[in-house]
């Protein structure tokens, strides 16, 4: 008997978070439905994190800082240059995510992915060519080799984009890594599967465990947690409506965390994007060395 | 049983003595340490895990970690140790959280024998913080007795309150248990003080992880109690299994049985393993299920461990200031 279309059995998708190099459940159990743009279609169930989620991917995302932060800029770039790789063979699962996600047409999506790629790949390139641009030698009066480098600033929350779920989310993501820090990432609230999937996307590349940690969930009740986090350095709050983000910015100055605002303005997230997010994640590191010994 | 008495009182003795016709022999203890129940492995693994899925949550956390911080027994054995680290550890164990006065300070430091008069020194008097040292050539304990009580009393001498010793496990398992029997009374003499005074308490360490079964760990625990220990404790924390819920049950178990038969309490340290709150929290718990009010006192329930309080620490700035805290908040060690 020929096996028909409709005699298969639907295999669902069961999406989950990728925490630590691997792919938990929320800790709560809980799931939130997510639907298509128009709101009506349902796509799938995305775990609904909760604060200890993302405690658990903070001391998930601290563990792995030594190591990346560590590793030579040159293999960082090789590494993230695989995960272009691997994103660009699953580039038909991701077109028709990313058109269920923002309503697009197939070639829309299709655009938008080959641009994540593009994007990815353009920001491995950045990894060992960033420490040129902003590092250097300082002119100094005395006798002294004056040396400024760039390091990482160690684990960063980043909140992704609500509106873009793919080229948003590749876009403050790949620097905060390429530039060697650890990542914990809150996926869009409303359109957070492409993200979940991206998370299989790392897992298959060579990005060690930890290094980018994806949840899913309401923006502002894991947000809160993570912005007064005493082992969060800094805070991106891309994808931040304007006033959970003057409170996030409130909160997070009690640590000194480095906090990259939203832009007022709705992002073009196809322009190019400049160095400002790769620098925002750096401290400076200058050093004095005496000339002649 | 008419009262019961503490391990390390002076009518201790006394009631082991109703038990002597058990240790007369090599034969008699045989029988008696063969004599006890086997142990159901299953179900004691199962009420282990059983005890460790209950919700601790707001003031009985907060009541948790504070007890949990004062029974451990801070510690560093390392080859590597020097008077700097183990002043340094002093000082932590004396104010664990400069920027909370109000945490308690920690029951014992527990160095090697060779580094208790810095920790005694550092700690100085009415600190109310014990120095515990290891002992018997630790961890293997693979020396003649001789040089096992000159490092006993070494160690007495230098101010150590409490001695933690190592069975000798090749006895153990090849069944000589008379000898383990008489190398513990042995080390629990040497352990008197010099010129008067009281006597160093005895944690007789069983190695767990090299017992291979929990009957051994059943019977190790009567032949260290029958013997006088103080204290029973798990492991040396140098071998690959360490504390586990399980075997630490057994000994409580052990113990509770213990002080039904002869009426004399023993402590138990579960030691090496045990490294975040939640775990340190679960033991807590199995003691107030297995063994009640009495013995949740760091007099008779301690934690040997170094990195357990820097989680119990973060875990007590959450509780106060409402926000995750983090490694950069409580000291290297």
């Amino acid at each position: 008997m020929k096996v028909s279309e409709q005699s298969r059995l639907a295999v669902f998708k069961t999406y989950k978070l990728y925490v630590g190099g691997k792919f938990p459940r929320s800790e709560s159990g809980r799931v939130y439905e997510v639907t298509d743009s128009k709101g009506g279609h349902w796509l799938a169930n995305a775990p609904l994190s909760s604060r200890k989620d993302a405690r658990d991917a903070v001391v998930a995302a601290r563990k792995a800082v030594p190591g990346w932060s560590g590793a030579t800029a040159y293999n960082r770039g090789q590494v993230l240059y695989r995960v272009a790789e691997m994103l660009e063979g699953r580039r038909e699962q991701f077109t028709r995510e990313v058109a269920d996600a923002e309503g697009l047409s197939k070639s829309k999506a299709a655009a938008v992915v080959d641009a994540a790629v593009d994007r990815w790949v353009w920001y491995a390139g950045w990894t060992d060519k960033i420490a040129q641009v902003v590092g250097g030698a300082n002119p100094v009066a005395g006798p002294f080799f004056n040396l400024s480098t760039p390091e990482p600033t160690g684990v960063v929350a980043v909140l992704a984009p609500q509106d873009s779920s793919l080229l948003g989310l590749v876009s403050v993501l790949a620097p905060v890594i390429a530039t060697g820090n650890a990542a914990v990432v809150v996926a869009a609230e409303r359109a957070p599967l492409p993200a979940l999937s991206f998370g299989e996307v790392l897992a298959t590349s060579d990005v060690p465990a930890g290094v980018v940690n994806i949840l899913s969930g309401r923006t502002a009740e894991l947000s809160a947690p993570l912005a007064s986090h005493q082992d969060v350095n800094a805070l991106d709050l891309t994808g931040a409506p304007a006033e959970l983000a003057a409170e996030l910015e409130a909160s997070a100055a009690d640590t000194l965390k480095r906090v990259r605002r939203p832009s007022p303005a709705a992002e073009d997230w196809t322009r190019d994007p400049g160095t400002s997010r790769l620098t925002a994640w750096l401290e400076t590191k200058t050093v004095w060395h005496p000339i002649g010994v | 049983m008419s009262s019961v008495v503490p391990a390390y009182g002076p009518d201790a003795p006394g009631r082991l003595a109703g038990l002597a016709d058990v240790t007369a022999s090599d034969a008699a203890l045989r029988r008696f340490l063969h004599g006890l129940p086997g142990v159901d492995a299953v179900g004691l693994e199962a009420r282990a895990a059983g005890l460790g899925t209950r919700s601790i949550k707001t003031t009985a956390k907060a009541y948790a970690i504070d007890l949990a911080i004062s029974m451990i027994d801070l510690t560093t054995l390392e080859g590597s140790d020097t008077h700097g680290k183990v002043r340094a550890l002093c000082a932590k164990g004396r104010r664990p959280d400069p920027t909370d006065p109000g945490t308690p300070h920690v029951a014992a430091i527990c160095v090697y024998p060779d580094m208790v008069a810095v920790a005694r020194e550092a700690l100085g008097d009415g600190s109310g913080i014990s120095v515990a040292s290891v002992a018997t050539a630790f961890p293997a304990g693979r020396v003649a007795l001789p040089v096992k009580l000159a490092d006993t009393a070494d160690a007495v001498a230098a101010g150590a309150d409490e001695i933690d010793m190592v069975i000798d496990r090749g006895a153990f398992l090849s069944g000589r248990y008379m000898e383990v029997f008489e190398e513990i009374r042995a080390v629990k003499q040497a352990c008197a003080r010099p010129g008067g005074g009281s006597a160093a308490h005895l944690k007789v360490i069983f190695e767990n992880g090299e017992l291979s079964t929990y009957d051994n760990i059943r019977r190790c625990s009567w032949l260290a109690m029958l013997a006088g220990a103080d204290f029973i404790k798990t492991s040396t924390g140098k071998v690959a299994v360490n504390a586990t819920p399980a075997n630490t049950l057994l000994m409580l178990e052990a113990v509770r049985d213990f002080r039904d038969a002869v009426g004399v309490q023993v402590g138990v340290k579960p030691a090496g393993g045990i490294r975040t709150s939640k775990d340190a929290i679960k033991y807590l718990v199995m003691v107030n299920e297995t063994l009640g009010d009495d013995w949740l006192s760091p007099d008779w329930f301690r934690f040997g461990a170094s990195s357990l309080l820097n989680d119990l620490l973060m875990q007590r700035q959450k509780l106060s200031t409402g926000r995750y805290s983090g490694p950069d908040y409580v000291t290297v060690d």
